[in-house]
């Protein structure tokens, strides 16, 4: 299982539009796979090279932005952005590595935080350049979901294999050493403010590459979704920790969780609240069913401190303990 | 001459932790830096492998200033160190905090594994290669720093107290380790508090007291050394 | 001129405010070690709290000190009892788990907030909301000034609190060296547990004190969490004393940029200065009050 796993994934993954044709489920897979390049280059960062940021946003904003400028104020097709955001998203790694990465644990934390709400409110205030508040809107290219789902999946698909092959290599154990200890690493030859960099280049090109594809797929954007410190930069912490912090796959877990619990929430409970609403007729029932659909942050502020606390290393940094929970239940129902 | 401290003086705040310090290693040499709790000693190895800044002085290797080179740099370039207080990568398996290491001069990965590996078996680590580095005892720990550090291939190893907190029998195989690291051509300076090891392997010991020079000579002229021995009933009186 | 003093003294009053923030924030900083990304929202429950009262029971804001303070120090202890205490001995790859820990509280206890009285603004009125006093041609605003002077006795309450009681040394020594004080012997789980409590009802208490002059929503706690970090980078962890130079410079510099620069860079300003500071004072004003 566990070797055939990722190559039955990527076969469901391959298929799944040609099989549901629903656009609803087509747009969910397709936030999925978007969370994953998104998670996974913040894993990238911290859970393997130990460097907690608060600010992937950032990235995910100035691609996104990439995009919609370029189309704004010279009328480019916003594809072009999507070639584009990837070395922008590096550019802007130099200054932004140069003020974070002398600074370690907390105060990197912070300063990553704070850099990406300077990020925020610049794109707020500087409205001759963005639009300000009022954001920016742009033609779609197709109406149905498909191309957009193979585009993002194709960008999945490269951060997955990517971040392998990259943590099998030099690097890989450069991060790593980096991670545990960052003196050890210098006393042994390794460069950490380079290797750093590295890492935060590698991270951020693809998710630069995302938010250009989210405008594309989107039509729009504003400073308060692609530069959000909630919605973008801790949305990507719980998609790492949710799913497992230094692994492959925990980011996909994790981002499948996240967009679930987010439905869940959303649909309050898949229409549960709504159904006995209207069932008993009740107007309290009402209320809550409107309530739930707005407490999606609710649910991840909880998923958060469960998972803190009884899975620090997430779902599948965890799955042994997972499994040891739930397997000797099953034997004593003698269901398996 | 293969390294030498050129009156390195570092203050912490108003405290000079290292007092115009200089001394010269040769080739092949164990050199030994002997001195009470708290003279200075970790200091100046932070200062040779730049984790300080020195306040003033210079530090030569193989006739080069390295005084302002960058850590990862002076490893590079051949020095190589332990840390008294062990910095394991803990979350890794011995195998791969060596593997890591071996980068510093590997060309590809299987180069790296293949130096890991060797250095796991010359340091008698090799049993413990496949567990993660966080559960491994304290005389393994130490041991763990010096197979790491030599994986680097260095030409000169800083030892800091790679002994201390070991069993007898423990401190007999480090003082082997040690001697067969220098067989190799190696040369070691060497911290150490306890003063069979130091005794034993150094070539030449140079001792400091509150971060100043006090003696230097073979260890037989050292232990005889007046200030040496009155530095150390000194501690030894604090102790009590 | 006058529009430099008018602008000045609206710094320096709510620079008072923001002290109280600060200090409870550097206490909870340096005696933890980490970060505590909820300190807004906890104030946010107060202010709720406060808004409660007042428009359930007609009780004045400033006599819901008396209620807001007490309860947000019991929900501080329980806070740091019963999850950040626990947290301490669970494995983890990234130590930072702590902070991003505050992050999930905060986010549950903004929607808790938002469950029980929705996203809609809030604001409390009293009969010295809007009221000012002339000294010269500069006006105070006297709900500003009552909050700025209550501000100042709660600081020096707790300065007395730090330096006279035993509890109160044990804090101070754990906020300025952690290392020392555990080998001093001070029982660090107690320690903790006293001092989240009071950080928490000293952000409680600027939260209630902001309440005649300000406005309320659920989300309101994240930009206060931001500048409570800014303040205390700004001051040098652990400092009681740079946390007070943190609050008025913080206060000052959102003042003079509102007026010179322009209203909508007020949050900017803060998080700019504290990017700087970290750069290039790393330590804080800590480095020259050594307090
Ligand atoms: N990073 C530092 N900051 C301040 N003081 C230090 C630091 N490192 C060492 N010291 C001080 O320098 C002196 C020498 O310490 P050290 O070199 O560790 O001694 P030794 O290794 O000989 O026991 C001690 O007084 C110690 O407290
Ligand atoms: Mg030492």
């Amino acid at each position: 299982m566990k070797k055939h796993g990722p190559i039955i994934l990527l076969f469901i993954l391959l298929i799944f539009p040609l099989v549901v044709q629903n656009s609803y489920y087509q747009h969910l897979v397709i936030m999925v796979l978007m969370w994953v390049i998104i998670g996974s280059g913040w894993n990238l960062l911290a859970g393997y090279t130990g460097q907690v940021s608060f600010g992937e946003a950032v990235f995910f904003g100035i691609g996104a932005y990439t995009s919609g400028l370029l189309f704004k104020h010279f009328a480019i097709s916003p594809w072009w952005g999507v070639l584009l955001a990837g070395p922008i998203a590096v550019l802007l790694t130099l200054p932004f590595g140069w003020i974070s990465f002398r600074l370690r644990g907390a105060y990197f934390a912070l300063v990553t935080l704070a850099l990406g709400e300077v990020f925020r409110l610049v794109a707020i205030v500087w409205e001759s350049l963005t639009g300000g508040m009022v954001g920016i809107l742009v033609d779609t290219t197709f109406v149905s979901k498909v191309p957009y789902y193979y585009i993002f999946l194709f960008i999945a698909l490269l951060r997955i294999a990517s971040t392998t092959a990259v943590i099998n290599s030099k690097w890989g154990y450069y991060f790593l050493s980096i991670r545990e200890d960052q003196d050890a690493a210098e006393s042994l030859g390794i460069n950490t403010v380079k290797y750093k960099m590295v890492s935060l280049n590698l991270s951020a090109f693809l998710t630069g590459i995302a938010g250009a594809l989210y405008i594309n797929y989107m039509g729009f954007i504003d400073p308060e979704v692609v530069f959000s410190l909630h919605d973008i930069s801790i949305m990507a912490i719980l998609v790492g920790i949710v799913g497992g912090v230094g692994t492959i796959y925990g980011p996909v877990v994790g981002a499948f969780i996240m967009v679930a619990v987010h439905e869940f929430f959303r649909t309050g409970f898949f229409g549960l609240f709504k159904g006995i609403a209207s069932l008993t007729g009740s107007d309290f029932m009402t209320t809550v069913a409107k309530y739930v659909s707005e407490a999606h942050v609710l649910g991840f502020g909880v998923l958060v401190i469960f998972v803190i606390m009884f899975l620090p290393n997430g779902v599948v940094g965890d799955w042994k303990k997972i499994t040891a929970k739930l397997l000797p239940k099953r034997d004593k129902g003698g269901i398996s | 001459m293969i390294f030498e401290v050129k009156n390195i003086v570092k203050y912490f705040g108003g405290l000079a932790a290292v007092n115009n310090v200089s001394f010269k290693v040769n080739e092949g040499e164990i050199f030994g830096l002997i001195g009470p709790n708290g003279s200075g000693k970790t200091t100046i190895f932070n200062l040779i492998s730049h984790f300080h800044s020195v306040t003033s002085g210079n530090i030569y290797f193989n006739d080069m200033d390295i005084t302002t080179l960058k850590t990862h740099k002076i490893n590079h370039l051949g020095i190589g160190r332990t840390f008294q207080i062990v910095k394991p990568l803990g979350r890794l398996t011995v195998l791969d905090n060596v593997i890591a290491a071996a980068f510093s001069k590997a060309q590809n990965k299987s180069d790296a594994r293949k130096i890991a590996l060797e250095t796991l078996e010359f340091c008698r680590l090799d049993h413990r290669k496949d567990i993660l580095a966080k559960s491994l005892s304290i005389g393994e720990r130490k041991r763990l720093e010096i197979t790491r550090s030599l994986a680097t291939k260095p030409t000169l190893l800083l030892l800091d107290e790679t002994a201390a907190g070991l069993n007898p029998t423990e401190v007999d195989e480090a003082i082997d380790l040690i001697k067969k690291i220098n067989d190799k051509g190696i040369t070691i300076i060497i911290v150490e508090h306890i003063m069979k090891v130091i005794m034993t392997i150094s070539h030449r010991i140079h001792a400091i007291n509150f971060g100043q020079t006090i003696a230097e000579g073979t260890p037989q002229e050292v232990a005889n050394n007046p200030a040496v021995i009155e530095a150390y009933l000194g501690e030894q009186y604090a102790h009590s | 001129m006058e529009v430099f003093l008018q602008t000045l003294v609206a710094g320096i009053l709510k620079g008072g405010l923001y002290s109280l923030i600060g200090i409870g924030m550097t206490l909870i900083m340096g005696v933890m070690g980490i970060i505590n990304l909820a300190h807004g929202q906890l104030m946010m429950v107060a202010m709720y709290i406060t808004f409660a009262l007042s428009s359930f029971f007609g009780i004045d804001p400033y006599i819901s000190l008396l209620v807001s303070m007490p309860s947000l120090f019991i929900l501080g202890m329980a806070i740091q009892k019963y999850i950040m205490n626990p947290l301490m001995e669970v494995d983890s790859i990234l130590p930072e788990n702590q902070v991003l820990m505050t992050v999930g509280i905060g986010m549950v206890l903004t929607e808790i907030a938002r469950f029980i009285f929705s996203s809609n603004y809030k604001s409390v009125q009293t009969s010295y909301s809007n009221a000012t006093f002339f000294l010269g041609a500069i006006s105070f605003s006297v709900a500003l000034v009552i909050a700025f002077f209550i501000a100042i006795g709660f600081t020096v309450l707790m300065f007395w609190f730090l330096l006279k009681t035993d509890i109160g040394r044990s804090i101070r020594a754990t906020a300025q060296d952690r290392d020392a004080a555990l080998l001093m012997g001070v029982n660090s789980k107690k320690i903790t547990i006293i001092t989240f409590g009071i950080g928490s009802s000293l952000v409680a208490a600027a939260g209630t004190l902001l309440i005649p002059i300000y406005y309320l929503f659920p989300d309101i706690g994240g930009p206060f969490t931001r500048k409570a970090f800014v303040i205390t980078i700004l001051g040098g962890l652990g400092s009681t004393v740079g946390a007070i130079f943190g609050g008025i410079t913080l206060g000052l510099a959102e003042s003079f940029g509102a007026t010179y620069i322009g209203m909508a860079y007020d949050d900017m300003i803060g998080l700019i200065i504290f990017i700087l500071v970290l750069l290039f004072i790393p330590g804080g004003f800590k480095r020259f009050t050594k307090i």
